[in-house]
This record gives structure tokens, sequence and C-alpha cells, in this order.
């Protein structure tokens, strides 16, 4: 036990460590990186995998993965094209838009709580049922031309800073979660939940309303996402965020969180969230090809899981190599 | 003992059910009786509505389609079963389909070396996924979700936006995709082939069994002597390695193959596997319910074509069918385990008028162990399979 927090601690400086030498590098490879336009592109660029990186946090953190969110968010994509391309008016559109995923986010929430499925098998099935349905909604097609208005808010920055509209608003969010998590009782019963469930039932948490509530949030975000996402590109298309969830999951795992649940902070997946966004940024502006990008992304999944683990491995045998030494002599002594 | 028969304590999540061992095993019998009659069902209802559904030509084409699907469902229950899964097994086809396809082309290899040159990569991706697993004691989802965009990365570099043209294939590597032995393409041969091999190792070999007793409770079974991290890796490796023969069965189909061939497959695999009644929680399942689910999901795709509906329902449909399927499990498991709690409940109360002493409580004290305890969150009937 005593050492988790260190060990985090080192963790997250690490991730942070890691995110100053890759914008100090990126500076020096590359001319074009760090001026304010091209940080605000790509703040920008992040904008939906920033935003729902902060409900699957909390969700992790509580033991449960959401792999639909990149599905509802091309589900509310699609929807939000169908229905302007029906001639809907776009606030109306909106409100439906984020009906439409909270209610995915309250059938995933359903049927892990109230059914007690795992929340992986739930969310690979809605995973593929709403991608479905979003094909369903609008096909093939491509819808844009939505007003300038709106594209303005989802791509233009706060004036006087090269933080865009929708990361300006998850700085926002990212501060009322963070204080949720680590400075209330709710964030408090999040962990135990993910460290011992059964156990933070007897103590009295409401488990089930509690992931209930976080599956919901998740796919209210998603959907909200989607929207950022439409507008952002200004096209509305099924295919819309296709495997983003593979990022957000990496993002939350480079962070810090523990797979199992349990351990972490939300500073080191915003820190890794940052991480991510830069590196994209460095390997596009390099002309790296994407697929080269889909490696990168693959491998840091595998090595911010891997990491951690290896480092328990190593200190597990340390630890029992350890054990055994003042044990040894004691016997010669006394003999 | 006593405290013991009324404190509702939680269930030993591996207590064998011998009192119960055959409602259990009734149940999940029934379940693949159940994906049969629903298959059923559907090809009567379709064939009324178009009786060309069931044209000689219409019957080998779902075989044909089916056969790659069932395959990559047969590996998979593998890994399921051991509480594990491989989400990888789309890029590795994609990968195999274009590597070996690049290799043959222009070429006049045997499609011998063909097969192992695909199974050989597939095997490679399977060594890296379980190494990883098994060894490293990383999440599966995680890894194998990394793996899957690493592998698919890897296929887009090679392929460059080119494709493999069927034009361009030794003959004997078409012949295998498209030929047949008395009037049964090779395909299908090959998938039931494989499909049965599986089946009879994983039922009578006690290294078979081991698979089954790793997914019910990796702890019990570490304690039994079962070498986890041998059978895991053996379970993606075999995965891996019919990912690979896929990868060529599907070069040897289409002919013409570009880097996306198989994109999003995994999602169907393990929904095939999930709907035939494998549990993803593992343990349970055996690999000709995988196959059966897999031939539904393959059959709901050409009713869906032949009743003319659009066909990006699929994927919804897909979808909403494994959650059905999970959902029913997760029913019939908790009434299950409601049904042996009164059985043994009620044979308890017996054996205590019976009894006489010490010896009553004795009994009834191994009965309650035997017994799998009240349905709480966690505890579910197939554990006790």
């Amino acid at each position: 036990m005593r050492f988790d927090p260190r060990g985090l601690l080192r963790w997250e400086s690490a991730v942070i460590l890691l995110l100053v030498v890759v914008f100090f590098g990126g500076a020096g490879i590359s001319p074009d990186f760090a001026n304010s336009d091209n940080l605000s592109f790509a703040l920008g660029d992040l904008s939906e995998i920033a935003l729902i990186a902060l409900p699957m946090t909390l969700l992790v953190v509580c033991g449960q993965v959401d792999l639909s969110v990149a599905s509802v968010l091309g589900l509310c994509s699609a929807l939000t094209g169908a229905l302007w391309d029906a001639g809907w008016a776009l606030e109306t559109i909106f409100v439906v838009v984020l009906v439409v995923g909270l209610v995915c986010g309250l059938v995933n929430g359903w049927l892990v709580t109230r059914l007690g499925l795992p929340s992986l098998a739930v969310t690979i099935g809605t995973m593929t049922l709403y991608r479905g349905l979003a094909y369903v909604v609008l096909g093939t097609e491509a819808i844009s031309q939505f007003p300038q208005r709106y594209a303005d808010l989802a791509t233009q920055s706060v004036p006087g800073t090269p933080v865009p509209y929708p990361m300006a608003l998850f700085a926002l969010l990212a501060l009322v979660t963070g204080v949720a998590l680590h400075a209330t009782g709710i964030g408090r019963s999040l962990f135990a939940i993910g460290s011992q469930e059964d156990a933070a039932y007897f103590a009295g948490i409401r488990v089930k309303r509690i992931k209930l509530v976080l599956f919901v949030i998740s796919g209210l975000v998603a959907g909200f996402a989607g929207i950022v996402y439409t507008l952002r590109y200004g096209s509305a298309r099924a295919d819309n965020g296709l495997g983003l969830e593979l990022t957000v999951i990496a993002a939350v795992l480079l962070g810090g969180i523990d797979f199992d649940g349990g351990k972490g902070t939300l500073g080191g997946v915003i820190a890794a969230v940052l991480l991510i966004g830069l590196l994209r940024n460095l390997l596009m502006l390099n002309d790296v090809s994407t697929e080269i990008q889909s490696i990168v992304t693959g491998l840091l999944l595998i090595v911010s899981v891997l990491t951690p683990r290896l480092i328990a491995v190593v200190r597990e045998t340390r630890g029992r190599q350890r054990g055994p030494r003042p044990e040894a002599p004691a016997p010669a002594a006394t003999s | 003992m006593t405290t013991l028969t009324e404190t509702p304590t939680r269930p030993p999540a591996d207590a064998p059910a011998q009192t119960g061992g055959r409602l259990v095993d009734l149940v999940l019998r029934a379940r693949e009786l159940s994906i049969a009659a629903a298959l059923i069902l559907l090809v009567v209802i379709t064939t009324i509505a178009n009786p060309q559904f069931l044209s000689a030509q219409g019957v080998e084409d779902i075989f044909l389609n089916a056969s790659i699907l069932v395959l990559l469902a047969v590996g998979q229950t593998m890994v399921v079963v051991t509480r594990n899964i491989d989400l990888s097994v789309g890029s590795v086809v994609g990968l195999v389909a274009f590597v070996t396809g690049d290799f043959a082309s222009g070429t006049d290899r045997n499609v011998l070396l063909v097969l192992v040159v695909g199974m050989a990569i597939g095997t490679l991706c399977g060594l890296v996924n379980g190494l990883l697993v098994s060894f490293c004691r990383v999440p599966a989802l995680v890894v194998t979700l990394g793996t899957l965009y690493v592998i698919q990365g890897i296929d887009y570099y090679l392929a460059h936006g080119e494709q493999i043209s069927a034009s361009d294939l030794p003959s004997s590597v078409l012949s295998l995709g498209n030929d047949a032995v008395l009037g049964v393409p090779y395909l299908p041969i090959i998938t039931v082939a494989v499909m049965l091999a599986m089946g009879y190792y994983l039922r009578s070999y006690s290294s078979g069994r081991e698979f089954y007793a790793i997914g019910s409770n990796p702890e019990a079974a570490r304690l039994a002597g079962v070498p986890i991290r041998r059978r895991v890796l053996t379970a993606y490796l075999v995965s891996g390695l019919l990912a690979g023969l896929a990868g060529v069965l599907w070069l040897a189909r289409f002919g013409t193959v570009v880097a996306d061939a198989a994109n999003g497959w995994e999602l169907k695999v393990v929904s095939a596997v999930v709907v035939g009644g494998v549990a993803i929680v593992g343990g349970t399942g055996t690999v000709y319910g995988a196959a059966l689910g897999a031939l539904l999901i393959t059959t709901i795709g050409s009713v869906l074509v032949v009743l003319k509906v659009n066909s990006f329902w699929q994927d919804a449909i897909t979808g909403v069918l494994l959650l059905l399927a999970i959902s029913v499990d997760r029913l019939l498991a908790l009434r299950v385990t409601r049904a042996l709690r009164v059985k043994s409940r009620t044979r308890r109360g017996r054996r205590r008028l019976n009894g006489n002493g010490s010896g009553g409580a004795h009994r009834a004290g191994r009965a309650e162990a035997a017994a799998p305890l009240p349905a709480t969150k966690e505890g579910s009937a197939r554990d006790e399979v």
C-alpha cells in the first residue's frame, strides 16, 4: 500500500514530463509547431477525444468501460445531418440529438446495472447497434453546409487565446470533474466502487445508481461530441469518429487510470490527452502517413497498460528478493 | 456449521454443483437448440416469402460466406472460454489476405505454401497477443484493441492503397476458394474439419477442459495446477493461426483484396461467439454453438438481401442480437441459480429431518458448500459448470 501514491505520482509526472519533452522537442524539429495557430488547431483537433475522456475516466475508475462512445458520436452526427437535411431548426436538432445521446447512455447503463451484465459485453453490442443505426439514419450520404454561425462556434478560438471554444468548455468541465472526483464524497465512492464493488455496496454506496448516472453522462457527452464533430468538419456522416473510442481509452490508460478500476487521477488523463494531441499534430506536420499514426496510437495504448504492469512485476520480484534476505542471516546467527 | 446455514454469504464462485449439474446442462443444451430453432424459423419464413432463397445456389452462398466467420468464431471461442478476448482477428485476416495475395501474385506458387505463410503470419500475431496477455498480465481487451490498430496500420502501410486482383493470382489459390469435392466446396469442408477437431479437443481432452477451468475460476484453476499462462497463450496462438487460415481463404474466395478487407469483423466474430452461447465472462460454451451463431448472423445478412431490406440494418440487428443473447443468458443463469438454491434448501431440510445429531449437521454443511448460494450480483450459474 505504501508504494501506491508514490508510484502514481511518478507515473503522472512521467506523463507530464513526456508532454514537456514532446512540446519542446516538437518546437525544435518543426518550425511550424509552436506557433499559436498550430497549437490552436492541435487543441481543436482534440475536442471530441478530450470531452469524452472525462466521463470515460469516471467509468474506468469505477471499473467499467464504455466502448460505444464513438458509435454514439456517429449516430448523433448522422442524426444531426438527417434532421438538418429535413429542414429542422438547428437549435431543435441539438436538443433532440442530446436526448438521443442520453438515451443511448441510459440503455448501456440499464443493461449493466439492472441485468448485471459486464459493461464490456454490453458496450460491444451497443457499439455495433448504434453504428448500425447511424447507417440506417443516413446511409453513406454526407450532409454539409451547416450555418456559419455555429460552425464558427466549433472552430473559432476564444478571443485573445489560442483555445477553441470546445476546448474552453472542456477546461471548464475538466475542472468540475476534477473537483467532483478528487474532492467530494461522490468521487471517493467512485474509487471505492472501482477497488471493491461489494465492499462499497455494503458500505452504503448506491453502486447501481452511480453507475447508471455515469453511463448516462457518458452517452450525453458523446452525443454533444457528435454535434461538435459535425460542426467542426462541416460534415455529417454515419462513419464519423470511427475508432475514436480507442484513442479515448488510450488517453485514459496512459493518464494512469488502472483498467481494473480504483486508481488514478484526472490530472494524468488531461496530460495524456494533451500528449496524444501534440504527438498526432507533430506526426501530421512531419507528413507521417495516417497508417503510421494508427500504429503509434495502438502502440501507445499497449505501452500505457504494459508499463505499469511491468513495474509492478519488477517490484514484486524485487520485494521477493529483498524479503528473504534479512531472514537468511538469522538462522546462521542462532546456530 | 449451524451459523453458516442461515448467513447469506457470497457464493463460492466455483462450487461444483452436482445437485444441479443436469439442470444446468439442460439449459445450456437448450441454448444451442434454441439458436438452431431460430435459424430454421428464419430460413422457413424467408423461403415462404421468396422461394429462391433455398435454391442450391443460395444455400451454397450462405455456407461459403459463413465458412470464414465460423473459422474465426472457433478460434475466438477458445480465447473467450478462458475469460479473454481477441479483438485483433479482423485486422489479422486483412493483413494475411493482403500479404499472401502480394506473395502469390504474378507467381506460380503452390497453394500449400501460401497457406503456410498465411498461417505463420497469423500465428505470429497470436503470439504477440498471447505473450502480452498471459505473461505480462495486461487486460486482453486493451492489448488486442491496441494490436488491432497496429496490425491494421501495418496492413495499410504495406498496401499503400493498392489492391490484389484475382487475375494475378495463381490458379491453385483461386481453386481453393471456388472448387468443390463431390459438389461440396473446399471452404466449408475445411471449416467443418477444424470445428470438429477443436470441438473434440475442448470436450474430450483434459488439457481442453482446462481452458474451461481457467475461464470459470482462474484462481481455482491455478490452485488445481492448471498451467494458465501456457493455456492462454495456446488459445491466442490458435486464434491467430485460424485468423491466418481465414485470411488465405478470404484471398482464395474473393481474389480481389483491398487493405481494409475484413475491417470491423472482430465485432461480427465476437457477436457470433456470444450469440452462440459462449459466455463473455468465460467458462462456458462450445465451438458448435459459436459456429451456429456465426451461421445465424451470416444467414440474417442473406435474408436481408433476399427480403430487400436496407442492408444498413444488418449491423444494428447484429448488435441487438448480441444484447439479446447476453441478456437471455443472464436471466436464465439467474433462474437456474435460484432453482438450485431452492433445491438444495429442500434437500437440506429433508436431511436434517432424517439425520441424527452431528452427522446430519455435518452433511447439511457439506450440502451447503456444494450448492451455490444466493444469486448475488456476481453469482451466475455458469460459474458452476
